[in-house]
């Protein structure tokens, strides 16, 4: 009898890098419904801007270099770069702007760097913060959630379409009717005009926890990150570890001093807190390599959030918290390598 | 006291030296190839950053104003700072000479640092008092070492990507620096000055 005799390993997981890929874009589906139903389908044209821009440049690039073009386009890693970028973006973002943000993400935070599974910093958000730097403006763009005044309706399409051509909105009304300070941008704002946290939350663009529309998003996009979870997609420590290092100073300061401090429920609900811990920091690329250095690497995204959303001029600082622990990832790489067995520490 | 932390934190932070006034990018690109260098550098750094603050504020407060000779500036901070390397490379050659072997090839490069000379002119400008002083070196120094410290691991790190060739080296460096500095600027707004 004959046995084939071939070099470990023998046993190979199901998951490669197309399947986990496709596996995210699944998850994102419940906060793209969200994210739709309250702010209109502005989001679907950002997505499919952002899609087309990274795929081609992924191209380019593989090709300019001589890689093979067809294995790494269907691996859906640009895909998820892009889509995770255009969900971030606001609506009424120009398609250019979009456009810009993915070209940064893809050529020089991914493939200057060498392409998937080397870049230091996560793409999409390098690409995020880049927009933000770059087009405050644009970027905080957000329309009015759906169901703020009772007559307004959702962007159509259309709507969005025609505020790319031509830069206006239809049947004369102003960019500003319809769009509004996210809840984060008007809790900074208005606590910088010395008004206490009761008085904010008690006005129209406030739900029940953490501003209308943000709070179902926010719980769409958990439910697609704890399929993820469930899935074992991605693994418990950087969420467990980011919501801790975001939530525990929050509730702290909310003991403290309630009236000038959102509740740690607003935290967790609000901004693109949910994206972040399920989605972006969870990027097994440019995250601490092992258990111990992801709960320190979750940490800290968490904590840097907290401190931009509370003191910083950004109203949320989860990109920028990301870029940053990236940083440091070589670092806490080095410190928390696992022991050897049989040897010292 | 608080305003002396804040500007420790405004300096490391918001108003990193190397990230937003470009001080100190020889020594951030010439020494971080490796993780201990770096952090030998840092601490150097550090030290004589803060010694040369002080020093250059007492000269500048005490001799070069009353004497009405403000001119000659930019050649006595020079001074000053050549001394405060050379009295930091003799204490520490005499004192700690393990220390002094390991960071003894990097004191005298300090001279050169622009980030010293920065402090000590900035801190001219800004017309402060001599704890005040102090406290911008001792931040300036920390945000120096933070960078280094970070950029040297990542730097590292880029020894086995799979960089494009045109892109090798410093010019990736540069790259990862900018991106370094576009991570900083969320903590803009921390304090305000």
């Amino acid at each position: 009898m004959k046995f084939a005799n071939n070099a470990a390993p023998h046993w190979r997981g199901a998951e490669s890098v197309p399947v986990l890929m496709r596996q995210v874009l699944y998850a994102l589906v419940p906060a793209l419904i969200g994210l739709v139903w309250f702010f209109g389908s502005g989001i679907i044209l950002n997505i499919l801007v952002a899609a087309v821009v990274a795929l081609g440049c992924e191209a380019l690039v593989l090709r300019i270099r001589k890689r093979p073009v067809g294995l790494f386009i269907s691996d859906y890693s640009a895909l998820v770069t892009a889509v995770l970028l255009a969900m971030s973006l606001p609506p009424l973002t120009p398609w250019w702007v979009t456009a810009t943000g993915t070209v940064f993400a893809i050529v020089f935070a991914k493939h200057l760097y060498g392409g998937l599974g080397h870049n230091v910093f996560n793409p999409a958000m390098a690409g995020y913060a880049v927009l933000l730097v770059s087009f405050p403006e644009d970027m905080a763009a957000w329309p009015l959630p759906r169901g703020v005044a009772p007559d307004q309706q959702a962007l159509s399409l259309l709507t969005v379409l025609q505020y790319w051509a031509t830069g206006a909105m239809p049947i004369d009304v102003s960019v500003d009717a319809f769009t509004a300070a996210t809840p984060l941008n008007s809790v900074k704002g208005q606590l910088g005009m010395m008004r206490t946290m009761q008085e904010i939350v008690g006005g129209p663009l406030f739900g029940n926890i953490a501003g209308r529309g943000w709070e179902w998003i926010n719980t769409a996009t958990a439910l697609g990150g704890g399929w993820l979870l469930y899935r074992r997609i991605i693994r418990w420590q950087i969420p467990t570890a980011m919501l801790i290092g975001l939530l525990v100073p929050a509730l702290v300061l909310y003991i403290v001093d309630p009236a000038t401090h959102p509740s740690p429920a607003f935290h967790l609900l609000s901004g693109g807190t949910m994206l972040g811990v399920f989605f972006i920091a969870t990027d097994p690329v440019s995250a601490a390599a092992s258990n111990r250095g992801r709960l320190i690497y979750g940490l800290g995204i968490g904590i840097i959030t907290y401190v931009v959303r509370n003191w910083g001029a950004y109203p949320d600082g989860i990109a920028f918290a990301v870029l940053l622990m990236n940083l440091a990832v070589p670092l806490i790489d080095r410190y928390t390598r696992p022991r050897i067995y049989g040897h010292g520490t | 006291m608080t305003d002396l932390v804040l500007i420790i934190i405004a300096t490391v932070l918001v108003n990193n030296l190397v990230l937003t006034k470009f001080l100190g990018l020889c020594p951030l690109l010439g020494a971080s190839t490796k993780f201990e260098t770096a952090v030998g550098m840092s601490l150097a750094t550090t030290f004589v950053l803060t010694l040369a603050a002080a020093g250059s504020y007492l000269v500048d407060r005490y001799v070069l104003v009353p004497l009405d000779i403000e001119y000659l500036r930019l050649i006595s901070f020079i001074v000053i700072i050549a001394a405060a390397v050379q009295f930091t490379d003799t204490v520490m050659r005499r004192s700690s000479p393990m220390l002094h072997q390991v960071l003894g090839l990097f004191v005298p490069l300090i001279t050169t640092n622009c980030a010293v000379l920065g402090i000590a002119l900035l801190n001219v400008q800004r017309s402060v008092s001599f704890l005040q002083a102090v406290a911008y070196g001792i931040g300036g120094g920390l945000g120096f070492s933070l960078v280094m410290v970070l950029f040297s691991g990542v730097r590292e790190r880029l020894d086995f990507a799979d960089v494009p060739t045109p892109f090798r080296g410093t010019a990736i460096a540069l790259v990862t620096a900018g991106m370094m500095a576009l991570g900083f600027i969320g903590f803009t707004g921390l304090v305000q000055e």
